[in-house]
């Protein structure tokens, strides 16, 4: 979404969700992975909406849906393909918000070639280095050769890092458009010719969708969007847990802007993140690539320092062309008085990477020695990340271990129980990793807050005192930080510099010394030169003056109060509710609101009223803060030499963007093609029906021993593993399992693993209900008990009946409830965007009965494997 | 349509400390199934954990009510059209056989038979007329201002009477305990003006609680109102004061008949057949001394 509009993160609230007229649910099993939040679908239904549930199976989210569509795994840009074909073939395109708001107008380069004209690749692919050169994807006229230099984005491009880069845009316009959507090097119609051929029959073909289901999918949305009504798209990591799970965000993006439904209230997208704060940990992230506020880390280039770094990141057109005084700001957070203009503000401290440093890259590194030492703060990747065993073979090779967790997880107790320990395959006498397992504290021992799914950062009080050593994760940073600076202290190296100039005295409170989370917060939420805590970003500076630990954050701890612990009740207030907790950016409930008036500030409809320009005022105004320039009037041009969000026009309203448009063709910000195409996943039964290339061409599989892979498609070997397997979650159980698998009353509600499997499949495998199965793919074999249910379909697809196989992922040795973990079977296949796992979609077979014990197990899945041919 | 006008047993004992009768009023047509209900119920009164293992039983694997478990939901996958008086099928399989899904050139896209899945959370209805109240010889079981039944564990002895008297099998013994335990409406709750926690918890607000007059009557409107979409399936199960328990404190808005729900189509309190047993007791009594003197009078001769 960050490359499509210009922000990752979803574009409403669930609250909003009410006001829609029609909601697709697909990728995502609400009701059980979001109770809470469902009920907004609930309130919608009772309103009169339409609600589809597309899934592979019939999940609660479907029992209460108007219509579920059961759809093959790894086939939703296909379905959602094949709405975009819909709209344009029928013209169901909400044609005045699609010319003025999105890129449909804007003319590509000459170089540009489809998937169309090349049977399944873009123009400039280069094969051995799996890569894209972007090049021929770029707006005709630009300058090839600003776009192309040196960038940050190295391995760090894609949904992550903000996808506003058009290069040299002059007033932010792209040099050739066509107002008419007629030529035919337009992006209007490029999109049109992509999805040509993503037709009812072929979505009947592909995804296993009989055609009469998907048209009334497609027209439900039709119908049920432009002037007068909205739709909204739910999602979550039934869509993201692809090996092309960006692109399918990007589908569903183009979809809601040829529909209209972005910025206006009861559309939009709701990406649903899971964790109570894992929007939080992008925000002020965790990742390796990004610094607070999705700001690109720097890279380990020739020439670096902040002037170079700036001139790569920053467009010159919108909001991003602010990221100087985001930086200086974030630099002056972390380094204070040490970090002025002459040493560029510190900006040699940060770390540079260069290359991929992502989760699976650095277990895979871990496997092959190259690793010390690892945390693992409040994670089970022993149970939770894809090819799980190969996770919990490669902790064995570490030196030390460190895990902080509220019980003793699969991940910290690996080297005495792991399945490998019995299988042989590790030796606890032979595991030289030193286990420092350290007990964390729960929420409610602690302040701090949470940054919810919607951008909504609550915050939440402490109740009691940790028990015991139990401390949070502030303590345990905070500490480590000081003890480490101690020992340091005094010392004359250059490198440890960074680390003993840093600002790290937080005042302390209570028994246990726990940092004061308030003043935190405030740090994020910056000062400003007269050290007043900041209103918004706006007063952000380069000079140094200014300090912000997260520019989007800015205004959380306005006036002093903080923001996000603000309750007022909801009856108190109007719907949209800004007076509880505080939404980033600058409290906004729905990003991009501009679009929901029409060029001239006026509501497209009294209906869907939400922002409009008040021309006695001078301002906009409306039902939430407008995602706009307050002042700025919908009839403004800039003049020559504008800059940064000056630089847009009163009618554009992605203000991320360098055009300020969203994009329907992203000629940047997105590593694998500017329009999403339908590949297979990366383990599937399938040839691709649509082009000669299978799946996508720069996606990451790591070609290792200890990462087989099913042979897929036309293969030789494929009908090994000819069913179709996905996993995915319960209400009642928790990720990985270590906060409800270790709980009773959690525990006894979903108390065994097992398989959901069509009668059909039972049939086919001798498998009996309630009794046991053995799945198998070329990493390992696991057993659950099964479960025969029709709530799991088989469905025809490419001219043959194919069966999936559903996996619930929350089982792991320990705990009161235990069992094999689903994740041992998947292997490391990764989107090239974000490096996430394609959990969602790979092949297996089943067979009845338990599996194999001992080194009988690992024999048993090479006996499968030879005998399919697979192991490369 | 049933009448509105609630019955308050215990208006006259607590005369001036009477409350409005409370009761919930559970939607199952906005159920999500997450059993949000069941574990807040479970931590709220310390109720303690009662593994079932795997039952097969869809997502169900609590089983029933009992005195382990006050809050049960329950899952009924269904794929046959509503209405069908069948008992839910034992083993999904067979069920698949039986309906001719398992067969050569199977043809997945001719199903237009509408699948659904039922979810339900079921608790102690609180009968206007309780089997359990009527039964207890302790006065362990009482009827409290808001109308509620509550066991007083300190006073129960265990006797069992209650258990077969309730006509849902609600009311259960304590295993190593030996007392009965069931839903007590959250009294403690209700007593300082917060409602029971499974009302909290529930996130689409299928579990109503408040004064049971008022929840007769929004649910009569969410009926008529689901009737006007289509759904003439929708029912309310326990509305109404003319059934065999006076109506329910705890009634239901169902999507199918009770019994797919695995609830008792018409039940009736046992003490309602008191005067027919008595009538049965004197008559085999008469007709017991009526042989036995017939016998001795024959002897005689």
């Amino acid at each position: 979404m960050g490359t499509s509009f210009g922000r990752g993160g979803a574009t409403t609230f669930q609250q909003d969700l009410a006001n829609a007229d029609c909601i697709v649910i697909m990728g995502s099993n609400m009701a059980e992975a979001h109770p809470v939040g469902f009920q907004w679908v609930v309130e919608a239904r009772e309103r009169g909406a339409k609600v589809i549930h597309v899934d592979p199976r019939f999940t609660r989210t479907s029992a209460l849906a108007d219509l579920h569509v059961p759809i093959r795994a790894g086939s939703d840009i296909a379905f959602l393909g094949g709405i975009v074909n819909y709209i344009l073939g029928n013209g169901r395109e909400f044609r005045e918000y699609v010319q003025a708001y999105t890129n449909a107008r804007t003319i590509i380069s000459d170089d540009f070639r489809d998937t169309e004209d090349l049977d399944g690749i873009f123009s400039g692919l280069d094969r051995e280095g799996r890569k894209y050169e972007r090049d021929s994807w770029q707006y005709k006229g630009m300058d090839v050769g600003a776009s192309a230099g040196e960038r940050e984005y190295g391995e760090a491009e894609g949904e992550q890092a903000h996808g506003a880069h058009g290069g040299e845009l002059e007033h932010g316009e792209p040099p050739q458009e066509d107002e008419t959507l007629q030529d035919p090097r337009c992006v209007f119609q490029l999109l049109k010719k992509h999805y040509a051929r993503y037709t009812p029959e072929m979505v009947e073909r592909i995804c296993g969708v009989p055609k009469e289901t998907f048209l009334e999918v497609a027209e439900a949305l039709c119908e049920n969007s432009g002037r007068e009504r909205t739709s909204a798209f739910c999602y979550s990591v039934g869509w993201t847990q692809h090996s092309v799970g960006v692109q399918y965000i990007r589908t569903a993006a183009i979809v809601q802007l040829l529909l209209g439904n972005i910025g206006r209230p009861g559309g939009g997208i709701m990406a649903l993140r899971g964790h109570a704060s894992i929007q939080g940990s992008t925000d002020i992230p965790t990742l390796f690539n990004i610094l607070p506020g999705y700001l690109p880390m720097p890279h380990a280039h020739e020439q670096t320092g902040l002037d170079v770094y700036v001139e790569r990141n920053a467009p010159p057109t919108g909001f991003w062309g602010n990221t100087r005084p985001y930086m200086v700001s974030l630099l002056k957070a972390w380094w204070g008085p040490t970090a002025r203009y002459e040493n560029d503000f510190c900006f040699d401290y940060l770390p540079r990477i260069d290359k991929d440093h992502s989760h699976y890259r650095t277990v895979a590194d871990m496997e092959d020695n190259k690793l010390s030492g690892y945390f693992v703060m409040g994670e089970n990747p022993a149970v939770g990340s894809a090819n799980s065993k190969l996770q919990r073979l490669a902790l064995a090779k570490l030196k030390w271990l460190v895990v902080r967790d509220f019980d003793e997880i699969e991940t910290a107790s690996f080297w005495h129980d792991a399945p490998e320990i019995e299988t042989g395959e590790l030796k606890t006498e032979e595991i030289g990793t030193e286990v420092f397992l350290m007990p964390a504290a729960a929420h409610t021992e602690k302040d701090g807050s949470f940054t919810n799914t919607q951008r909504l950062l609550q915050w939440h009080h402490k109740a009691v005192e940790p028990e015991g050593d139990c401390r949070s994760e502030l303590w345990f940073m905070y500490h480590l930080g000081r003890r480490v600076r101690e020992k340091l202290a005094g010392s004359e190296r250059e490198r440890d510099r960074p680390i003993l100039d840093l600002t790290w005295d937080y005042p302390t409170v209570g028994p246990t010394e726990e940092p004061d989370a308030e003043a935190v917060l405030a740090e994020i939420g910056g000062f400003d030169a007269e050290r007043e805590p900041l209103p918004d970003y706006l007063p952000l500076r380069d000079d140094g003056s200014t300090t912000c630990g997260c520019w989007i954050y800015a205004g959380c701890y306005a006036d002093r109060v903080n923001q996000t612990a603000r309750r007022k009740p909801g009856r108190e207030q109007s719907w949209v509710a800004p007076e509880w907790a505080w939404a980033w950016p600058m409290n906004r409930r729905i990003l991009y609101n501009r679009a929901s008036a029409d060029p001239q500030g006026k509501p497209w409809s009294e209906r869907k009223r939400y922002i409009w320009w008040d021309a006695a005022e001078g301002e906009w105004t409306g039902e939430d803060v407008p995602d706009f320039t307050p002042d700025k009037a919908p009839d403004y041009v800039p003049e020559d030499g504008a800059k940064a969000q000056q630089a847009l026009r009163g009618d554009e309203p992605f203000i991320m963007q360098g055009d300020g448009r969203a994009w329907l063709f992203a000629p940047n910000g997105i590593v694998d093609g500017p329009l999403p195409t339908h590949y297979e996943p990366h383990e599937s039964p399938f040839d691709n029906p649509l082009y000669g290339q299978r799946a996508n061409p720069v996606r990451e599989g790591y070609r290792r021993r200890d990462n087989p892979f099913n042979p897929a498609g036309s293969e030789p070997g494929s009908d090994a593993y000819p069913y179709v397997m996905t996993t995915y979650r319960l209400t009642e159980h928790h990720t990985a399992g270590g906060m409800s698998r270790t709980l009773p009353f959690l525990a006894e509600l979903q108390p065994e693993f097992f398989c959901e499997v069509s009668p059909e499949l039972a049939r086919e495998r001798g498998l009996e209900h309630g009794g046991w199965a053995t799945i198998v793919s070329a990493r390992t074999a696991i057993e659950a008990r099964v479960m025969v249910t029709e709530r799991m379909k088989p469905l025809r697809v490419d001219g043959r009946v194919v069966h999936q196989v559903g996996l619930p992922y929350h089982w792991g040795n320990r705990g009161i409830s235990t069992g094999d973990s689903a994740n041992d079977l998947f292997p490391f296949a990764l989107d090239p965007n974000v490096h996430i796992q394609e959990a969602k979609a790979a092949t297996c077979d089943v067979r009845p009965g338990r599996r194999p014990r001992g080194p009988e197990l690992p024999a048993f899945v090479e006996r499968v494997r030879r005998e399919a041919g697979a192991g490369r | 349509m049933s009448s509105h006008l609630i019955a308050t047993p215990s208006a006259e004992t607590y005369k001036s400390e009477s409350q409005p009768r409370k009761g919930f009023f559970t939607d199952t047509s906005v159920c999500i199934g997450c059993k949000a209900c069941e574990v807040a119920c479970k931590e709220w009164n310390h109720v303690p954990p009662d593994p079932q293992g795997l039952t097969g039983n869809s997502y169900d694997n609590s089983g029933e009510l009992g005195a382990n478990r006050w809050r049960h939901v329950a899952f009924i996958e269904q794929k046959v059209s509503v209405g069908i008086e069948e008992s839910p099928p034992e083993s999904f399989v067979e069920e698949a056989a039986r309906q001719n899904l398992v067969s050569d050139g199977l043809d997945p896209h001719a199903d237009e038979d509408g699948f659904r899945w039922l979810m339900s959370s079921d608790v102690c209805k609180h009968c206007t007329e309780a089997g359990c109240l009527d039964a207890c010889p302790t006065g362990a079981l009482f009827r409290t201002e808001f109308d509620t039944v509550v066991v007083q564990e300190d006073i129960c002895n265990g006797c069992g009477y209650c258990v077969v008297s309730c006509p849902f099998g609600v009311i259960d013994q304590r295993e190593g305990d030996g007392r009965v335990w069931k839903c007590t409406m959250c009294y403690d709750r209700l007593k300082d003006d917060m409602e029971p926690a499974c009302a909290q918890a529930c996130p689409t607000d299928s579990i109503q609680f408040g004064d049971l007059e008022e929840l007769r009557e929004r649910a009569a409107r969410r009926v008529e109102r689901l009737h006007g979409r289509g759904h003439e399936e929708a029912r309310l199960y326990g509305d109404s004061e003319d059934d065999g328990v006076g109506g329910f404190g705890a009634f239901f808005l169902l999507l199918d008949e009770p019994e797919t729900y695995r609830l008792p189509p018409d039940p009736v309190v046992p003490t309602r057949r008191t005067p027919e047993v008595w009538a049965a007791a004197l008559g085999a009594a008469a007709a017991l001394a009526g042989g036995v003197a017939a016998s001795f009078l024959r002897g005689r001769r």
